[in-house]
């Protein structure tokens, strides 16, 4: 009788571990950006219909996270919202490892102010002096600007932590490789803080994804130049790079990706893997018709 | 010989069962024994392992690009600079110190005030209300102070105040003067509640007042307890993270007023390890602030120890 019952355990055991081991022959290991974290789990349960042989573990942490376990070896697919320096490239390649890019996605990178700042555009030029070391604007009527609730209409600048994805982008993009940012800057520590800060502070202006806007912020139009026309933050102009502050999402594989890793980029590349991404608030690689 | 042992069991099983007794009380004295030892060294264990480990993690950088001048002496914290990292922890140390002072400002009346009043005034369920409030009160979690201080007082304190930012000096001292208040009420309530009756009962005997009862013969006895209370509310003050992260707006400045932005150590830790290359500079100059708190803490420790000490000798 008893040893009836441990045979019919044993089975069920044995059974559930043999269907187990069926369903996920294939583990690929995926960690990094928290910009793109969400991106990545919509893809992964997505892909749950399309190869149920394939298990996709999808992990954030932020960029450095992910490019950090990438040179010791310990993801398949690394999601960053920056490119790699070389000083990380050099590394990975010490430890043995060949990383390879592939871009999968663009995020706009809004210039988020209060919804009572009356400003309609800013220049990257003025956005540089605003942010930059030595930048002389520290005030917001020296733009000609006014805000209602604003107290002596001094600028609150907000920023993100130092090395997050975002900040370095933004540093590249807007001050220039060889300019730091001023001191005193409000560093908050993640993207919704930003929005959250701009949203209640009217001398604030801040930057952060377009995926966290939200209708009680305002989106600045950004111009390239002083009096050259300004482009609106938005999935379209993302994906035409008409907006001049669109920066590529990454994702860096271990070589040239082979098997079942390249089967699963090919499909975040193709029209379905580019639909759940631009679902998400983010501008696919190409133009996408999605229901 | 186990010829005799079994024919000594067989022949006594009653003696048998007592040697096996004694037997087993003798073994598990021995392992409570080796328990109790190693709770009782384990946190020097700990404590000497946490102290290696941070220290290894940052000596390579106090040993390479540390500047003693310019690490406390310069405001500038720009470590992931492309062209010119600097690390500068000035600000960073008025930017802990500043919240920290303005809390016990805030926290110390209210506190002791607070225990006061539960210990020696409050009866019945109204005591025993405020003290389930107040235990409340502290299991309020961090993340949520600094949620509060984002979107409830940074907002107010515009309105309040007219100033440009509500994420200062203010804003966190105000938060974390609440986190650390019940904390500090609850402990500086039992060093009051330690203070024999019989002092209070021969007081009022000798026809002193509610007030002087207190004053003159309750808070001089319950001293050490109350500087013990106020000391775990600056440690409390001094490793505060989170909230703290979110309420001082976390901006690199050496304050003037109360209403600058700045930032705290543990702050600057929390913030940017988790994306730093470890074994970069930057990584290790975190961990060199860490080296730095755990000095400070051991310092603020040692020095409520002694002082502790003093007083009862008195």
């Amino acid at each position: 009788m008893i040893s009836k019952r441990l045979l019919l355990v044993g089975m069920t055991v044995g059974a559930v571990f043999l269907s187990a081991s069926v369903q996920a022959r294939v583990l690929i290991q995926n960690k990094g950006s928290d910009t793109l974290v969400n991106v990545a789990q919509a893809w992964a349960e997505a892909y749950q219909t399309i190869d149920p042989d394939v298990a996709v573990a999808v992990s954030g942490g932020g960029s450095g996270t992910g490019i950090a376990a990438l040179i010791n070896g310990t993801v398949d697919l690394a999601n960053t919202s920056r490119a790699m320096k070389q000083k990380e490239i050099d590394l990975a390649r010490s430890k043995g490892q060949n990383p390879v890019q592939h871009i999968v996605g663009y995020d706009a990178l809004v210039v988020y102010l209060h919804k009572d700042n009356p400003a309609e555009s800013l220049s990257i030029p003025q956005l540089a002096e605003i942010y930059g070391k030595y930048g002389e604007t520290e005030n917001w009527s020296q733009l000609n600007i006014e805000i209602p609730g604003c107290k002596g209409q001094e600028m609150v600048i907000v920023s993100r932590q130092n090395n997050s994805g975002s900040y370095v982008y933004f540093r590249q993009a807007v001050l220039g490789k060889m300019r730091d940012y001023k001191m005193g800057t409000r560093d908050m520590h993640g993207s919704k803080d930003v929005v959250e800060l701009v949203e209640n502070t009217p001398c604030a202006i801040g930057f952060s994804g377009l995926a966290y806007a939200t209708p009680e912020v305002k989106l600045a139009c950004i111009a390239m130049e002083d009096g050259a026309p300004c482009v609106m933050p938005s999935v379209e102009t993302a994906l035409d790079r008409s907006y001049p502050i669109a920066r590529p999402l990454f994702m860096y594989t271990n070589g040239e990706p082979t098997g079942k890793i390249q089967e699963y980029l090919n499909w975040i590349l193709s029209d379905e893997g580019q639909c759940i991404i631009r679902k998400k608030g983010y501008a696919p690689v190409q133009n996408v018709t999605c229901n | 010989m186990t010829g005799t042992v079994r024919s000594l069991a067989a022949a006594t099983p009653s003696a048998r069962k007592q040697l096996d007794q004694l037997d087993r009380a003798w073994y598990i004295d021995k392992i409570v024994q080796f328990i109790v030892f190693a709770s009782g060294i384990s946190a020097i264990i700990f404590i000497v392992g946490i102290f290696i480990f941070v220290t290894k993690e940052g000596f390579g950088f106090i040993l390479g690009a540390f500047d003693f001048a310019e690490f406390f002496g310069s405001p500038r914290w720009k470590p992931t600079s492309e062209y010119n990292p600097t690390y500068g922890i000035l600000a960073l140390i008025a930017g802990t110190a500043s919240v920290t002072g303005l809390a016990m400002l805030i926290a110390i009346p209210f506190s002791i005030g607070a225990a006061i009043y539960v210990a020696e005034f409050a009866t019945g369920k109204t005591r025993e209300a405020l003290k389930v409030l107040v235990e409340l009160l502290a299991a309020i979690p961090s993340v949520v102070w600094g949620f509060i201080a984002l979107s409830l007082m940074n907002p107010l304190i515009i309105e309040l105040f007219d100033v440009p930012v509500g994420l200062n000096i203010l804003n966190a001292g105000i938060i974390l003067a609440l986190m650390a208040a019940p904390i500090m009420t609850s402990i500086a309530e039992d060093a009051l509640k330690a203070v024999p009756d019989r002092y209070r009962e021969a007081a009022e005997a000798l026809g002193a007042t509610r007030w002087q009862v207190i004053s003159k013969v309750v808070l001089p006895a319950a001293k050490n307890g109350l500087l013990g209370a106020v000391l775990l509310g600056v440690g409390r003050g001094f490793g505060e993270t989170m909230a703290v992260l979110m309420a001082t707006g976390h901006s690199i400045n050496l304050p003037d007023s109360i209403f600058d932005s700045v930032r705290a150590l543990t702050a600057t830790i929390a913030s940017e390890l988790g994306e730093t290359v470890v074994g970069s500079d930057h990584y290790q100059a975190l961990f060199t602030i860490g080296i730095f708190l755990f000095l400070i803490t051991f310092v603020i420790n040692l020095c409520a120890d002694l002082v502790v000490r003093g007083i009862g000798k008195v």
